[in-house]
């Protein structure tokens, strides 16, 4: 086998791994923020935290133009159908960062009509604790969804299909 | 607070109502079958021009109820900022009073709302649906007897897994 020498500022990478290099760092959000958590939403938007250092800035309203769904607020069984179908209508790839207690298990709203988790219903990729999260944690869940994304990203989202990453079909409960 | 002539007026045409007074806030109780005859002397002889609140309460378990539920409404006089408490009494089974759409339009929606989350019916209002919840639930959840976490609503829904979407 012939051994090409590499010309000097040339380096050699997978396909995969520039791809996912260039996902990772234009991570475009799409808000659906339904409560209060949305405030701590907007302030990492807004100049002082300042999202855009890590290349997720351009919020946009409408999910045909979004990769990342950041879900900020209680979401009540009136919403989820609504939630379910922006999250359909996101093109591929896409990730989900369920942001604040509410949206990840009901948080102290153990009530009737408000969803116990958005997990049950929809993927979820990241996590934020915190009633309601400072800005400095959503970031952190960014930076940890990027070397989530650079980890273990392929061009064709072959690592959506995995087995780990499919829902668990909740217990359903009265 | 409204004005003691006015109250005397209110009590002179309907001998039938009791009232109490709470922190200046004047309150009559009156019984159903009276409630929208009295609320169209409210308006029409008393000037209480605006319907602040219609809403209700369930009385199942209170200390001392002999009613199920109350059923308060909140009138405005907007030219001398007076304002009365207007309370009735209903009762299982089909709790009904008449509408008041045909006196303030504001109770259109806030009869709906009370339809939906208490269940009760307001006869002769013109579109009674329900306003907040879904139009596919079938309970009334702000009664006594309707458990705090449901009956399974928020969980009935389809899964989206993400090979799926
Ligand atoms: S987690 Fe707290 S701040 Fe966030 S939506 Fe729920 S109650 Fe509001």
């Amino acid at each position: 086998m012939a051994i090409v020498e590499l010309p000097d500022n040339v380096v050699v990478t997978k396909l995969d791994a520039l791809v996912s290099w260039c996902r990772k760092n234009s991570l475009w959000p799409m808000p659906f923020a339904t409560a209060c958590c949305g405030i701590e939403l907007m302030a990492t938007g807004a100049s002082r935290h300042d999202v855009a250092r890590f290349g997720a800035e351009v919020f946009r309203f409408s999910p045909r133009q979004c990769d990342l769904m950041i879900v900020a607020g209680r979401v009540v069984m009136k919403m989820l159908p609504v939630l379910q179908r922006i999250w359909l209508q996101m093109l591929d790839p896409k990730w989900c960062i369920s942001m604040g207690a509410c949206a990840s298990t009901g948080g102290v709203f153990d009530t009737y009509s408000v969803v116990q988790g958005i997990d049950r219903f929809i993927p979820v990729d990241m996590y934020v604790p915190g009633c309601p999260p400072r800005p400095e944690q959503l970031l952190q869940a960014i930076i940890d969804l990027q070397a989530k994304i650079q980890a273990e990203g392929t061009i064709r989202g072959k690592e959506f299909l995995a087995p780990s990453r499919q829902q668990p079909k909740p217990a359903l409960q009265p | 607070m409204i004005s003691a002539a006015k109250l005397d007026r209110l009590k002179a045409a309907f001998p039938a109502i009791s009232h109490s007074e709470f922190r200046l806030q004047v309150r009559v109780v009156v019984p159903v079958e009276q409630v929208h005859q009295l609320l169209r002397f409210a308006k029409e002889q008393l000037g209480f021009d605006m319907l602040a609140d219609v809403t209700c309460v369930d009385y199942l378990h209170y200390r001392g109820a002999r009613d199920r539920y109350g059923l308060v409404y909140v009138l405005t006089n907007t030219q001398t900022n007076e304002r009365l408490i207007v309370r009735t009494f209903v009762n299982d089974p089909e709790p009904t009073v008449p509408t008041v759409v045909d006196l303030w339009e504001a109770a259109n929606w806030l009869e709906r709302e009370v339809w939906d989350l208490f269940g009760i019916r307001f006869a002769g209002h013109p579109d009674l649906r329900r306003i907040v919840l879904p139009p596919e639930f079938t309970a009334h959840p702000l009664r006594k007897d309707y458990p705090l976490q449901g009956r399974g609503e928020r969980h009935n829904f389809p899964v989206i897994t993400r090979s799926e979407g």
